[in-house]
């Protein structure tokens, strides 16, 4: 069951989830409201989380509570855990620092990411169906402390851990446990294709979203260097006579009002064309999370298979010698067997899966960026306009001043 | 000359290569429609009314111009060719011309984007001056005949050029001598006074220094343009070709204004200065000192008649000293503006001119606001530079993603946003062309504001003139009363004396002669500061209505020069809010 009502496109604010139409089923999200709660160190941000759905599996049409980030860290870390080979979508950072100054603007921009996060859950079709949603868009506010606290400890992927898996990723030495010179890793040349091109991309994406963070501010430098030429020269129109004095003193109002769309499309910039550059970087991590899930799951589908086959080895040995430790050994046989296939198709789940899901993140991203695209050339559009409008109502003026 | 330019850009394109062609190859493969974008030629420079043609000239001046360095020293002397100076001038005029003409102002406008960009033909009319058109033009890099009273035709234009490397003559102890930088000075002019049209001679610095401190001499009261440091420090610091060429365009700025001044442009001094060959004949400041001693020489008036050019009707502004009264004068001047320069035990001027008082002080703020303004400017000036920078970084950025997302392309969601990446990274190249051409004209726009600087020194030192010549006129009525003094008690003492005392009596009559020689230099000194305070009055009169004019010319320039860019780069990413149409959430029902 997935909302396919409207394309996947996500970007913007929601305050308060579509109301589609009520045969079709659906699962809408919204994330609002922002309130900062606690003192100084302990200060945290608390977001209204509305849901309104058809689901049979939840309580009710709508449902609202108060969540914080870290709740949705938790969301985060579970389906990580549960659906391997699907790529979570990713969280905005932590950030340590921005929390003790919590502006505005960061504020509405966590919100925002927050609020995209949970509706690309909503909208997937496996993870709109896990148990660990309905508990982070239902449960009471203890009820979810208390499962924060209980699961952060063991499933938090710590950053080391991570970059354990990077490393058995790209490493091509062979297992140790095996002790055998077989690369344990896959290298079907689509799959190396793909992984290439994940790391690659990454590259490219992140230079592409610091220029555009450099853009912003740009934009801000911009306005701040038209407000400041804009006072001195109406401080310079006092000094002077007429023509020019009132020359200068427009022009400077002018220059004044110019820095105000700059700072304005400064924030747009950074909201509808870094952020989401930003985000599909993140997203770009996440795909590398899960190649790394990927390459787990593979080498302990190779080690047991191995295992598998060396106990059968043996069961066959111990069966012609009629041993008497031939049952334990179809025992522990048949154990490792099922372990193996267990591994196994955990790891086709997981390239089934990421199939799948390369699909639609391409065809996602492609609309998201064509969303910010679009965006940002209109804001551009927009802003050199009412720079030429500007400064073009001034021309009458000048001109009148130097015919006299 | 043309080509010059040109080849100015070449050069600098070979240093900027790899991401300038890579901007190239970006809007040559794009190759649309924005206003006939080709790959930059070149070749079209001049008179091109295609954006290509400007486009390209503009990028002669982006590629001159070093992004990476900061921005007002370099352009000085990479931009070589000051006539680029007024290149949007020429559509002021135009667009002024058009606009004066209708009864309406701009409901709707002409678009900006057609106005031309172009750096001036060097043979162009446009760059004559004259009272042909009532807008002043910058007064950076022309001599303009700025008074309607002057006829139509008059122009002079100097030019410096070619520096080369000469060795002193050798009367020096040390062998291989000392060298020293010659710049050829080339003059155009129709002005009669000059005889032929174009002359050129070879000048060093040292003459330079000369001819500011004859002017300064000869036209005190005036506000004489200021003449280029002597930045002995810089000399040594700065790569010599480097300050050569530093110097180079300094000098022709001066010379420049100087020519551009009224009075200063008809001076004996800088006749002499621009068309006698061969050695400067003008007194050093050395000479002055002994000068004085061997009494008074008419210079200008022998120099000309041994040139063979018509004699020229010598002002008496030119003359120095007359004769030996003018001696004491001098003496006292010379005295005065010793203890001037060493400052602290100077007799104070006593001013009571309210209104002089006034002024000056007007003046002192006039110049603090110009320097700030002058400095807000070269900060919004760095902040357009910057802006383009990153937008063209950006650009590269996304033409970078294209192609890696064309080269791994699986799905043809990826085909898609690459096309769409595309459009988007052609734009922003092209957006960050125009935020560098902006840049560089908003330059010259803004260089008024520095230029003025220059001229509030020339205010200061008419300012200093008068004070000095006041000082000169209250120094001798002391001396004056003074004399008078001792000459009663002479006489007092002397009746005193039946029959008369001989040698008093010889003492009185000297002394009467002294005080009538002093009294006769304080006359001379009182017409002296009479004419000064009148120079001063009608130059300042001069110069707040020629700086008025250029500063409302500075904001029209820079006023069109911003409506034109914005429109370009507002017609560039409105083409790529069309390419993505179809991604428009706004008409979405929520």
């Amino acid at each position: 069951m997935e909302n396919t009502e409207q394309p996947r496109s996500i970007s913007g604010s929601m305050q308060s989830p579509r109301s589609p139409p009520s045969s079709q089923p659906y699962l809408s999200v919204s994330v609002s409201d922002p309130v900062k709660l606690g003192n100084g160190v302990q200060s945290y941000i608390s977001y209204r989380v509305i849901t309104k759905t058809n689901f049979p599996e939840y309580q009710g049409p709508e449902k609202i509570v108060i969540r914080r980030y870290s709740d949705f860290v938790w969301l985060r870390d579970r389906l990580s855990e549960k659906y391997k080979g699907i790529f979570i979508p990713p969280l905005p950072e932590k950030s340590a620092v921005e929390k003790f100054r919590f502006s505005a603007e960061f504020i509405e921009m966590r919100r925002a990411a927050l609020d995209i996060f949970v509706n690309r859950i909503a909208l997937h079709p496996e993870l709109q169906q896990s148990e660990d949603l309905r508990t982070f868009l239902q449960a009471d506010e203890e009820t979810m402390e208390r499962f924060r606290f209980q699961e952060t400890g063991i499933f938090m992927k710590k950053p080391a851990d991570l970059m354990q898996m990077f490393r058995d990723v790209q490493s091509k030495v062979s297992d140790a446990v095996l002790g055998k010179e077989k690369p344990v890793e896959e290298t079907t040349p689509e799959y190396e294709k793909l992984k290439h091109y994940v790391f690659e991309l990454e590259n490219h994406l992140s230079e592409a979203q610091k220029h555009a963070y450099r853009l912003v501010k740009r934009h801000r430098e911009l306005g701040q260097s038209l407000l400041d030429f804009g006072k001195a020269v109406k401080l310079l129109g006092a000094c002077e006579g007429e023509p020019t004095g009132k020359a200068f003193s427009d022009l400077g109002t002018k220059s004044e009002l110019l820095s105000i769309k700059l700072q304005k499309e400064a924030q747009q910039v950074l909201m509808n064309f870094e952020e989401p550059l930003k985000d599909y970087v993140r997203y770009v991590q996440s795909i590398k999370a899960t190649i790394a899930e990927r390459g787990t799951a593979f080498k302990q589908h190779c080690e047991l298979a191995e295992t598998t086959k060396l106990k059968e080895i043996n069961l066959d040995k111990l069966m012609l010698t009629r041993s008497d430790k031939v049952g334990e050994a179809e025992i522990e046989y048949r154990e490792i067997k099922a372990e193996s296939e267990e591994a196994t198709r955990r790891f086709e789940r997981i390239v089934k899966r990421m199939n799948e899901e390369i699909v639609r993140f391409q065809e996602q991203k492609t609309e998201e960026m064509g969303v910010a695209f679009h965006q940002f050339a209109k804001g551009q559009a927009r802003l050199a306009n009412g720079i030429a409008d500007a400064w073009r109502a001034l021309l009458p003026k000048l001109e009148a001043s130097s015919s006299v | 000359m043309m080509g010059s330019e040109n080849a100015d850009g070449f050069e600098e394109t070979n240093l900027n290569a790899p991401r300038e062609e890579m901007e190239n190859l970006v809007l040559g493969v794009n190759g649309d429609a924005a206003g006939g974008d080709g790959p930059l030629t070149k070749s079209d420079v001049n008179g091109d009314s295609s954006n290509s043609g400007y486009r390209s000239a503009m990028s002669t001046l982006s590629n001159v111009h070093d992004p990476l360095s900061p921005l007002p020293t370099v352009l000085t002397p990479a931009d070589s060719d000051p006539l680029f100076a007024p290149s949007s001038y020429s559509d002021v005029r135009s667009l002024g011309s058009k606009l004066n003409s209708s009864d309406n102002s701009y409901i709707e406008p002409p678009s900006y984007a057609d106005v031309i960009f172009s750096p001036f033909d060097e043979n162009s009319d446009s760059e004559i001056n004259g009272g042909e058109d009532s807008s002043r033009q910058s007064l950076s890099s022309e001599s303009l005949s700025r008074s309607p009273s002057s006829s139509s035709s008059d122009y002079i234009k100097i030019t410096v050029s070619n520096p080369q490397k000469e060795q002193e003559a050798s009367n020096s102890i040390v062998p291989g001598g000392n060298t020293y930088i010659t710049y050829q000075i080339t003059t155009r002019t129709n002005l009669p006074d000059f005889g032929p049209s174009e002359f050129s001679v070879r000048r060093r610095f040292r003459d330079v220094v000369t001819l500011a401190d004859r002017l300064a001499e000869s036209y005190r009261g005036f506000c004489i343009p200021p003449r280029p440091d002597k930045s002995v420090v810089e000399s040594q610091v700065m790569q010599k070709q480097e300050f050569v060429e530093q110097r180079r365009v300094a000098l022709e700025k001066y010379l420049r204004r100087l020519s551009a001044h009224p009075v200063i442009r008809n001076s004996d001094e800088l006749k002499v200065f621009l068309q006698v060959q061969g050695k400067l004949p003008l007194p050093t400041s050395t000479d002055v000192a002994s000068r004085m001693l061997d009494g008074a020489v008419k210079l200008p008036k022998q120099l000309f008649g041994e040139g063979g050019a018509s004699a020229v009707p010598v002002h008496e502004v030119v003359q120095p000293a007359r004769g030996g009264r003018d001696l004491l004068r001098l003496f006292k001047e010379l005295r005065q503006s010793v203890s001037n320069d060493w400052g602290g035990s100077k007799p104070p001027v006593v001013e009571e001119d309210k209104e002089f008082l006034e002024k000056k002080e007007k003046m002192h703020d006039l110049e603090q606001q110009i320097v700030n303004s002058s400095q807000q400017a070269e900060s919004l000036v760095k902040a357009q530079q910057d802006m383009g920078e990153t937008m063209g970084e950006l650009g590269l950025a996304f033409i970078k993603l294209t192609k890696f997302e064309n080269e791994e392309a699986v799905f043809n969601s990826q085909r898609t946003r690459a096309t769409d990446m595309k459009n988007l990274a052609t734009a922003a190249v092209k957006a960050s062309r125009f935020y560098r051409e902006l840049n560089s004209q908003t330059v010259k726009h803004l260089d008024t504001l520095h230029e003025y600087l220059g001229m509030m020194m020339a205010v200061q030192g008419a300012f200093a003139d008068r004070s000095s010549a006041l000082l000169t006129v209250q120094t001798l009525l002391s001396e004056l009363s003074s004399l008078q003094a001792r000459a009663e008690k002479l006489e007092a003492a002397s009746s005193k004396v039946f029959g008369g005392d001989k040698s008093r009596i010889r003492k009185i009559e000297e002394l009467k002669e002294t005080i009538k020689v002093t009294e006769d230099a304080k006359n001379v000194a009182i017409r002296e500061y009479e004419r000064i305070k009148d120079n001063n009055r009608s130059e300042v009169e001069r110069l707040d209505g020629e700086r008025r004019a250029d500063f409302i010319n500075m904001m029209k320039g820079f006023v069109v020069n911003q409506v034109g860019y914005a429109e370009k780069i507002s017609n560039v990413w409105a083409k790529v809010a069309e390419e993505t149409s179809q991604y428009d959430r706004e008409k979405q029902s929520s």
